[in-house]
């Protein structure tokens, strides 16, 4: 049961309230006619299954009905972040690797914890954070 | 009835229970007595009652262990009736109360008696470890044979066979600090947190809430424990920020500070809910928690030592005894040993000799233990015996004598000549293992600290442990702890702690204690008498031996292999034992071995507590169009379409007979085809769609052409996925040029909606066009069939001229006096009306058409009827008809697609891959049985060649089937393999039973091929 | 019944002034689950407040709030999951999504409402819907009536987390509704008319220990 903050309702809030949709970020070819059977394929059915940083879609289904995206920990079930629609992550795989510090990662302030992670796991992470 | 009772070994005085209220209960169907404030185990042990339980697989007889939830033994069925059965509760944890009725979980005929314990005897050849494994291993169908076996002969405890006449819910809770366990460190760090301003919740599972404080043998401010812990909890109490959950166990730790609690909210007051007012209260609840920040103040569970024969009844926790004797006033027998690791097991041997009874010995591992407690002992004139333990019980139902030797814990060898010492009880004590199950809910893997000899929890973000639960057991440090702990958890959530004070402890010496498990034996493990290390599933220190020489290394293979810590025990006794024993037959640390992975629940929670109001009439919510009532007192019959309930058809009641549904389908579908029937469509999706790009946006949703709908018209679309398979379908109007009115099907509503909105805020949000659901403004009722103009016509001011009013229009006016939309689309292949009026006023509309209808023939219909009038129509159903692999031209439905539109609309250049273009497709065809009265199974396969050798290639399979009694012969849709290009040709379905049918593919449409009777 | 706004959008008066019955969504319920009339003992009160207007307004928060404020004499609410309302209350517009209002107003009122909304929103981006048929309000008073909430819904209705004025979008048991707090002691509950029974049998279920009253 997640606790997910919203960030068009500005609240966190429970994930009854929510259905995933989904990884985040997949956008249609402009022109798909232009495509081969293999890129259309790609774009249909291919998603990453990352151990780790995610980015997903969600929609606030009993709320706002918006879709918005979610930077994930999907080891830690850690929610890093939400943000709109149109916008993007601040906080990426490459970004934590990199120890580019994330200013002000606020979106998740206070309900967003890391739970569901093997000891080794959030260890990384907050090395990763840290 | 109750004879005259005797409580042998209750004290005069002392404990925390009522003497002056006496409770009766049965146990066994032995009548005994009680006391408020008693626990059921508590009460037994009063009354002498040794053994509570047959074990699981040896079948030995079992006595009370523990005081708490680890309690590995004494698992009753309570209930004096069938409603009232409830299983696997621990007697430790169930309160008296009058007229209670239990039963031993296990031991089947009696516990005294006890023809498995054959197997016993027979040393577990029955079921050696890997038992199930092996036996799964096994021809699989044995497995049937061995459980009805197994679970007769273990007795998990049975479900009621009655409905429980007791209700539960659920509560949802927020708040800014969980606190779980009201002991000394649970309550500090409470009062911090309550005092601080922040919203809390005090959680224990016990009847009382104090934790240890309840019986401990310390001063707080020179007064009673007890006394501090009934003023912390009188001031928690006085607080609007604090809610206090007594009798309320933590069991699950989900994700982001998830936590659900179980309270038990009258099951201490008898075994179903007392009636107030009238109404029965709840009997359980389930507090279903959002912490921000929460503290585990758990505490520890005492660890046995593992020695031979520490199953007899008569073997406990020292901790337990305490408790018993302090807390409850009970000694649980006459002559005690006590053999212990540590110094605060020493408690036990003092509260003993306080209560009158005689301690035979105290037996340390250590060689030169020093402190206060064992000056005290030593001052009361207790034998002490050092770096000894007791290495085995001896005794049947019940400790006769502990063997007691030295030892030599390095080199785990008996070293000197064992000694008997005649006693009933032995108590022991190997430490005191932090209760982590919650934190490893979370999957933070706890780590082992040697200092303490216990793995103390890993946490994550947000969760702190305090005290006990972390492995500080001093009272005073661990009250200190609790304290500090909310101090972090309030800084965490950004609030400031207010200082505490805290009661002042005396001062104590304590020597370390040393690290003791399995106990040596004169034998080698393998050939001792049993050293039960897992009490409820009869897991042995031999079995955990075998399991690694049988090369069974990792923890959790060994847990699976012996079935260690499994079930409802959740290795709360022995699996740090079991783990010390698997490190010692591996050559490894404990460390190394690791720990395996607790999971909720903690402890066993009731069906009821999970279901809480969701069941019986309020299991699923159930939608109700505008003319429900009407559909029931007019005998519908109901289908479940999503969460509609609509009608299916409506029985004829002639005679006092009750029509079948066959005929009455049959009368329903002659009543359209030949005069007029109606259906309440209410239930269809509508979305009103509004905005200048509206149009642009159908058209690259559906995908047929939408720019040139006219105001006053409908058009039927048909919507796909990117991947071009169809996935709704419906008609849209246009209201004005920037104005639909899109309908779905019924169980697509919702998701048509969001699929709707998922497209314009992610891809097409320049598109200006909004979406909102209008589905349960408005009512819908279908008028059809060749008389619907004639009727409709007596009660509206519509223009109903064949000519103005055509198929595929629209139009607004009064009908019954009410303002309506009418939409001329069929459904049924007849002439059609579709009234829309806003819901409020449909019962006085549908009425009216009833009045004028009965000269007409009017006859209401369900779905059934219409699903075999629309299927002779050959109008498809989606998600019946097709399954999320079927493309518009699968369904033959390429008059309904816009190749030629300027945007590549959803679906359209799927429409192009290889896959969708290939000629053996599943392709939509009718069938024709080729012996009208059969009406194929909905779902057969169909078959080319049925003289194939089995396994028969697959060529389709029957979508919708009926009867249809316009043709007098049932009638099929069916997906064919190529079935377009096989007009005329024969198929086959094999039945089940062996039968073969034969049918002939023909078009889908049976009626009416040129559509002329919704044309009139 | 219909108004020259053609082009743009089909409004559509659904109301008649005619003498016709007409029934609020839990008409059904309270024949069949019965309305148990309130008494000294009941600690939650229920009561319908019946064919009331319901409007959705979409569009741009600006250009809504101006024509609100200039029919209404009143603005959208500032905040998301909030409520604006007017002076005396019977009027109420609540956040729904950034470019989603609803605006509730007493019983008839809604259709002229639109059209006057929809002249002085003129040429602007925006749409408008009569939802009134669709759904129901009730409302909730009583000591008990925040602990019946917290049995029926995850939304954190503690006074610090839900104070007056708020509004939400909330899961109800097994399904979701509509949860505004327009004063201290009152809450209301927007139901979609074919939820309604289920709604009303949950809160009689769940309320029977606090005796709950049904006002009719």
């Amino acid at each position: 049961m997640f606790h997910i903050y919203c960030p068009y309702c500005e609240e966190h809030r429970e994930e009854e309230e929510f259905r995933p949709k989904g990884q985040a970020h997949i956008v249609r070819p402009k022109d798909p006619e232009a495509c081969s059977d293999e890129e259309w394929g790609d774009y249909l059915f291919f998603r990453d299954n990352p151990r780790g940083i995610h980015h997903e879609m969600w929609v606030h289904a009993v709320g706002c009905r918006k879709f918005f995206n979610v930077t994930r920990n999907t080891v830690t079930y850690e929610i890093l972040e939400t943000y709109k629609m149109g916008e993007r992550p601040r906080i990426t795989a490459e970004s934590l690797a990199s120890g580019e510090i994330q200013g002000n990662v606020q979106v998740a302030g206070g309900g967003q914890q890391t739970v569901g992670a093997s000891n080794a796991a959030v260890e990384a992470v907050k090395g990763e954070q840290a | 009835m109750s004879k005259s009772v005797t409580q042998p070994n209750r004290l005069k005085e002392g404990g925390r229970i009522d003497r002056s209220r006496k409770l009766g209960f049965t146990f066994n169907g032995q009548h005994y007595q009680g006391h408020a404030g008693d626990t059921l185990a508590s009460a037994l042990l009063a009354n002498g009652v040794d053994i509570v339980n047959r074990s699981f697989k040896y079948s030995r007889p079992r006595g009370i262990v523990a005081a708490g939830a680890e309690e590995p033994n004494a698992l009753v069925q309570l209930g004096s009736n069938e409603a009232a059965q409830v299983p696997n509760v621990r007697a430790t944890q169930q309160a008296l109360f009058d007229g209670l009725v239990a039963r031993s979980t296990n031991g089947w005929p009696n516990v005294q008696r006890d023809v498995m314990s054959l197997v016993g005897k027979l040393g577990g050849r029955f079921m050696p470890p890997g038992f199930y494994y092996k036996t799964f291993m096994a021809p699989a169908s044995m497995w049937m044979t061995y459980e009805k076996y197994i679970r007769k002969g273990a007795g998990l405890g049975r479900s009621p066979m009655e409905a429980d006449p007791d209700s539960y819910d659920h509560l949802n809770q927020h708040c800014d600090l969980l606190v779980i366990g009201a002991g000394p460190a649970g309550l500090a760090a409470a009062l911090t947190a309550a005092r601080s301003g922040a919203r809390v919740i005090l959680a224990d599972e016990q009847e009382e809430m104090g934790g240890s404080l309840l019986d401990s043998r310390e001063l707080l401010d020179q007064q009673p424990a007890a006394k501090w812990a009934e003023r912390v909890l009188e001031e928690l109490a006085g607080l609007d920020n604090v809610m206090l959950l007594p009798r309320t166990t933590a069991n699950g730790y989900h994700d982001h500070h998830f936590v659900t609690l179980h309270e038990r909210r009258t099951e201490h007051l008898g075994e179903t809910a007392p009636l107030v007012d009238g109404h029965r209260g709840v009997r359980s609840r389930m507090h279903r928690v959002r912490a921000g920040q929460v503290l585990l103040a758990t505490g520890a569970h005492e660890r046995p030592l593992v020695y031979a024969n520490n199953d007899v009844p008569g073997n406990l926790l020292a901790g337990a005894v305490s408790t018993y004797i302090r807390r409850y006033g009970v000694v649980p027998g006459n002559k005690l040993v006590l053999s212990t690791s540590n110094d605060h097991a020493y408690r036990a041997a003092l509260d003993w000799v306080e209560a009158g009874r005689e301690v035979v010995a105290i037996v340390d591992a250590r060689a030169n233990p020093q402190g206060d407690w064992i000056d005290a002992a030593k001052a009361k004139g207790i034998r002490i015996i050092t770096g000894s333990a007791v290495i085995e019980a001896k005794g049947e139902k019940r400790v006769s004598a502990a063997r007691v030797a030295k030892i030599d814990l390095d080199a785990f060898k008996v070293t000197g000549q064992a000694e008997t010492l005649a006693c009933d009880t032995i108590a022991s004590s190997g430490g005191y293992s932090p209760v982590i199950h919650l934190a490893s809910h979370t999957g933070a893997r706890p780590t082992w600290n040697e200092e303490i000899l216990g793995f103390v929890p890993s946490l994550v973000k947000g969760v702190h442990a305090a005290g006990s639960a972390r492995g500080i057991h001093d009272l005073a440090a661990g009250m200190a702890d609790g304290v500090a702990m909310a101090a972090q958890a309030l800084e965490a959530l950004g609030q400031s702690a207010r200082a505490v004070e805290l009661p002042q402890v005396d001062a104590r010496r304590e020597g370390p204690a040393c690290a003791l498990y399995q106990v040596p034996h004169e034998k080698p493990t393998l050939r001792a008498p049993k050293q039960f290390v897992d009490l409820q599933n009869d897991v042995t220190a031999g079995g955990i031996e075998l399991a690694t020489r049988e090369g069974f290394e990792s923890i959790e293979h060994v847990k699976r292999y012996t079935a260690m810590g499994f079930g409802t025990d959740q290795g709360k006794l022995g699996n740090i034992n079991g783990m010390a024993i698997a490190a010692r037959c591996l050559g490894k640390t404990i460390p190394e071995v690791g720990t395996t992975v607790f999971r909720p629940n903690y402890t066993p929670v009731t069906f009821g507590a999970i279901a809480g109001r969701h069941c019986r009439d309020l299991f699923d919510p159930e939608r109700y169009t505008a003319l429900h009532q009407w559909h029931v007192e007019n005998g519908a019959e109901f289908e479940d379409v999503g969460q509609w309930k609509r009608p299916w058809y409506f029985p004829k009641v002639v005679n006092g007979k009750k029509e079948t549904m066959f005929d009455a389908v049959a009368r329903e579908c002659r009543a359209v085809r030949e005069k007029v029937g109606i259906l309440d469509a209410s239930t269809l999706g509508k979305i009103d769609i509004q905005g200048p790009d509206a149009r642009e946006f159908l058209g690259r949703v559906y995908t047929n052409k939408w720019e040139k709908l006219a105001v006053g018209k409908c058009r039927y679309g048909l919507m796909c996925k990117d991947d071009g398979m169809v996935t709704d379908d419906g008609v849209t109007s246009c209201l004005a040029d920037n104005h639909f009115l899109m309908t779905t099907t019924t169980g697509g509503a919702a998701a048509v909606l969001e699929w709707l909105e998922l497209w314009h805020q992610t891809e097409w949000p320049e598109l200006n066009v909004t979406f909102t659901s209008v589905t349960d403004h408005w009512a819908t009722m279908t008028i059809t069939g060749p008389e619907a103009r004639n009727l409709l016509a007596e009660i509206t001011d519509i223009d109903l001229d064949r000519d103005t009013f055509k198929f595929m229009d629209w139009r607004e006016g009064k009908v019954a006096g009410v303002p309506a939309r009418v939409f001329r689309i069929s459904f049924t292949g007849e002439l059609t009306y579709e009234i829309n009026v806003q819901a409020n006023y449909a019962m006085h509309v549908w009425k009216t058409l009833f009045e004028h209808g009965e000269k007409y023939g009017l006859t209401p219909y369900g779905t059934e009827t219409m699903h075999v009038l629309r299927a002779e129509k050959g109008f498809i159903i989606v998600g019946q008809d097709t399954d999320g692999s079927v493309t518009p031209e699968d369904l033959g439905m390429q008059w309904c697609v816009g190749y030629d539109k300027p945007y590549s609309w959803i679906g359209k250049r799927a429409l192009t891959r290889s896959d969708t273009r290939r000629t053996d497709r599943k392709q939509l065809v009718g069938l024709k049985p080729k012996d009208p009265k059969v009406v194929l199974e909905e779902g057969a396969q169909i078959v080319f060649d049925p003289k194939h050798a089995i396994p028969m290639p697959m060529a389709g399979h029957v979508t919708s089937s009926y009867y249809s009694p316009t043709l007098d012969s049932g009638f099929a849709l069916a997906v064919v393999k190529g079935g377009q290009q096989k007009m005329g040709e024969t198929v086959y379905l094999p039945m089940a039973d062996g039968q073969v049918h034969e049918a002939e593919i023909v078009s889908p449409i049976f009626v009416d091929p040129k559509g002329e009777r919704q044309n009139v | 019944m219909s108004n020259p706004v053609v082009a743009k959008a089909r409004t559509f008066d659904t109301r008649t002034e005619a003498n016709i019955p007409v029934e609020s969504p839990l008409a059904y319920s309270y024949q069949r689950s019965g309305a148990p009339a309130p008494s000294a003992k009941s600690r939650v009160v229920l009561r319908e407040r019946a064919m009331l207007g319901h409007l959705i307004l979409r569009g741009g928060a600006i250009v809504l709030d101006e024509a609100v404020r200039a029919v209404l004499g009143f603005g959208l609410p500032a905040r998301p999951n909030t409520l604006s309302h007017s002076e005396d209350g019977a009027r109420s517009i609540q956040w729904l999504s950034p470019d989603e209002w609803l605006l509730i107003v007493p019983g008839g009122e809604e259709f002229e409402l639109e059209g006057e909304l929809r002249n002085a929103l003129g040429d602007a981006h925006y749409a408008i819907v009569n939802v009134s048929g669709g759904q129901t309000l009730i409302e909730l008073s009583g000591e008990k009536a925040r602990e019946l909430l917290m049995k029926s819904t995850p939304s954190d209705v503690h006074p610090e987390a839900f104070p007056v004025g708020k509004g939400v979008t909330a899961v109800f048991a097994k399904t979701n509704l509509i949860l505004r707090r327009p004063t201290e002691t009152r809450w209301e509950l927007v139901l979609r008319r074919s939820f309604s029974d289920y709604c009303y049998r949950w809160l009689l279920d769940a309320g029977a220990e606090y005796a709950i009253g049904v006002e009719r």
